[in-house]
């Protein structure tokens, strides 16, 4: 196996007229978390569908664990899990007998699937739930047992498709988890995702995509340097004090502040935290009373707009049938 | 409401436990037959989950031969009782043949349900998970050709072919099924929803399965329409179960029907599975 985990050279995919996927390039080190960040159809699953054999690509290579998606489409299918929209349980099997059917076809014997299937219900928290059907699972529950249908057998890359998209937090967390474990046991994980707060939280490496290209790749520390590390919110008590409080926030961030839609608010884009206290201090020195402030981080329209100079609009949906 | 109660009893994920199954065994790839025929226990599964997809199994085929024999027997055969020892045979041929559409409609909703995208992505022999749902659903013509015949039994169908001949005819109709069967599949990689796929298969299916010899001995049919008739293979397979049942063995007619079930395998079967691997 090379040094990458994934690799990718110039990958393209159309949908007739629509490029969904119009040359990304990858190079994911074997190992932890990479974030594919990007709006709604922007490309993301259309790309990890190629990289996990569901779709043949029109023109690139993509290498996964060394092994070409295209050529040795078997030995790639053999060694990844995947989980997503699109890569789902059967609502009308209960969970228990899901994973027996997914342990039985990669080649587990009735009674050592029946062990597994115990085993992963188990960790994920779903033993009560095993015989019930998955149409009847809650989302967070849903969620769980596509990802544990992943791990029947142990993958050593796993492609998680938006894995919290609609989740309330507590679930969200149990999801993160669940990653943050699945990366401690040495599995690599490449995870697409629209919230920046996610892939800040969970990948050490971030790719964002736009429009079927790869736009910015690093660090989530290097991708928020490039777009300034977010913005501080003000609101006054005093909406005639607004001229003065953006003269003094000026004056200490050394940026312009700007006044917000609310009459009594206003907010300036900031480099780093360490300003923050002082130019509070100087609000209160300067006899201005703060009912609110806020320290935003960049939002992922701030990263698109950074990037592209155009907000993370809705594109045309990726079919993802 | 059950669902959410249930998740908060349960402790989530531990990070022990997950280590431990994460540490699990690497078995070694199953071959084709185990996976199709662990392909089949699934859809037998779901027969079990949702008995309520058997409607078109039981009810359509109880209709039919009620309708048709008490609608049309004495009219056309002079009496009821004559007509049933007629029609009998060529409804279990419909019957059978009408239910083979579900299997387009079920793969068409498992696709749309991204089912078919988890199957695709595991490293088993690739028409496997088609090749199950098709062996589920044999279990799904037994049943048809069960319930079609007992009630004929009761109305007074008297096959003089005996078990034997009985047994024959529904074995082969099962064989032409599960072939035909490959042409709804193929039609379900094709189209875009359930409802589509049950559209377009009601459109083959009722010229195929009415200009037949089904109903109604084709002689009193105009020429062009007889010629029709003569090359449907339903009509073949009509006249292969009427015959084994009445006591008779067409030996040729049952080569026209595996050769037909050969053939619809061989167009069809390769057609699927290039669509199958090419799906987006």
């Amino acid at each position: 196996m090379g040094k990458f985990a994934i690799e990718t050279r110039g990958l393209k995919k159309s949908f007739g007229k629509t490029h969904a996927v119009a040359g990304v390039d990858l190079a994911v080190s074997a190992g932890g978390v990479y974030g594919v960040l990007g709006p709604n159809g922007a490309g993301k699953t259309t790309t990890i569908r190629m990289l996990a054999t569901l779709l043949r690509p029109d023109a690139g290579e993509a290498q996964v664990l060394g092994y070409d998606v295209v050529r040795d489409a078997r030995s790639v299918r053999s060694r990844v899990g995947l989980t997503g929209q699109f890569a789902s349980v059967d609502e009308d099997l209960t969970g228990a007998e899901n994973l027996l059917l997914l342990a039985r076809l990669l080649g587990y014997s009735r009674r050592r699937g029946r062990e597994r299937a115990a085993d992963l219900l188990d960790a994920f928290g779903l033993a009560e739930a095993a015989d019930r059907q998955v149409k009847k699972y809650s989302g967070g529950m849903r969620r769980r047992i596509d990802i544990a249908a992943s791990l029947v057998v142990t993958p050593e890359l796993i492609f998680l498709d938006e894995p919290t998209a609609g989740l309330d937090p507590r679930s969200r967390n149990q999801v993160w988890e669940i990653v943050r474990g699945m990366v401690a046991e040495g599995t690599t994980v490449l995870l697409t995702t629209q919230y920046l707060d996610e892939a800040d939280q969970l990948a050490d490496r971030i790719a964002v995509i736009d429009r079927g290209k790869v736009i910015a790749e690093g660090s989530s520390g290097q991708l928020k340097a490039s777009v300034g590390a977010g913005s501080l919110h003000v609101r006054l008590r005093a909406p005639e004090q607004r001229a003065e409080a953006e003269r003094v926030l000026a004056g200490v961030l050394e940026v312009p502040a700007e006044p917000s839609a609310d009459p009594a608010a206003l907010s300036a884009r900031i480099s780093g935290p360490e300003r923050v206290a002082r130019s509070l201090a100087e609000l209160s020195r300067s006899g201005i009373d703060v009912t609110e402030f806020a320290l935003g981080q960049p939002s992922l329209d701030q990263v698109f707009l950074a990037l592209t100079g155009h907000a993370a609009e809705e594109t045309p949906k990726e079919d993802a049938t | 409401m059950n669902a959410t109660s249930a998740e908060q009893a349960s402790a989530p994920v531990t990070e022990d436990a997950l280590r431990s199954v994460l540490a699990g065994e690497r078995p070694s790839s199953p071959g084709p037959v185990l996976t199709s025929l662990t392909f089949g226990w699934r859809a037998l599964l779901k027969i079990k989950h949702v008995p309520e997809q058997l409607v078109d199994v039981t009810m359509f085929p109880i209709m039919f031969t009620l309708m048709f024999t008490y609608l049309l027997g004495g009219a056309l055969a002079g009496s009821t009782q004559e007509y049933l020892q007629f029609l009998l045979p060529g409804i279990l041929v419909q019957a059978n043949v009408m239910i083979t559409m579900n299997t387009g409609i079920t793969l068409n909703t498992d696709i749309q349900k991204g089912v078919f995208d988890r199957f695709r992505s595991l490293p088993v022999w690739r028409p496997s998970p088609l090749v199950g749902a098709l062996l589920g659903d044999v279990m799904r013509y037994s049943i048809g050709s069960a319930i079609v015949i007992t009630l004929g039994l009761v109305l007074g169908f008297r096959p003089e072919g005996g078990a034997v001949g009985v047994v024959l005819s529904v074995v082969l109709l099962l064989v032409f099924s599960f072939c035909l069967s490959w042409l709804w599949t193929m039609l379900s990689l094709i189209l875009r929803t359930p409802n589509s796929v049950a559209g377009v298969s009601m459109m083959v299916m009722f010229p195929l399965t009415f200009v037949s010899n089904i109903f109604v001995d084709p002689k009193t049919m105009p020429g062009w329409m007889q010629a029709v008739v003569e090359v449907n293979p339903i009509t073949h397979l009509a006249t292969v179960v009427r015959g084994l049942m009445h006591g008779s063995v067409p030996a040729g007619e049952i080569g026209w029907v595996l050769a037909s079930s050969v053939l619809l395998v061989a167009v069809f079967g390769p057609i699927t599975m290039v669509l199958y691997r090419n799906k987006k």
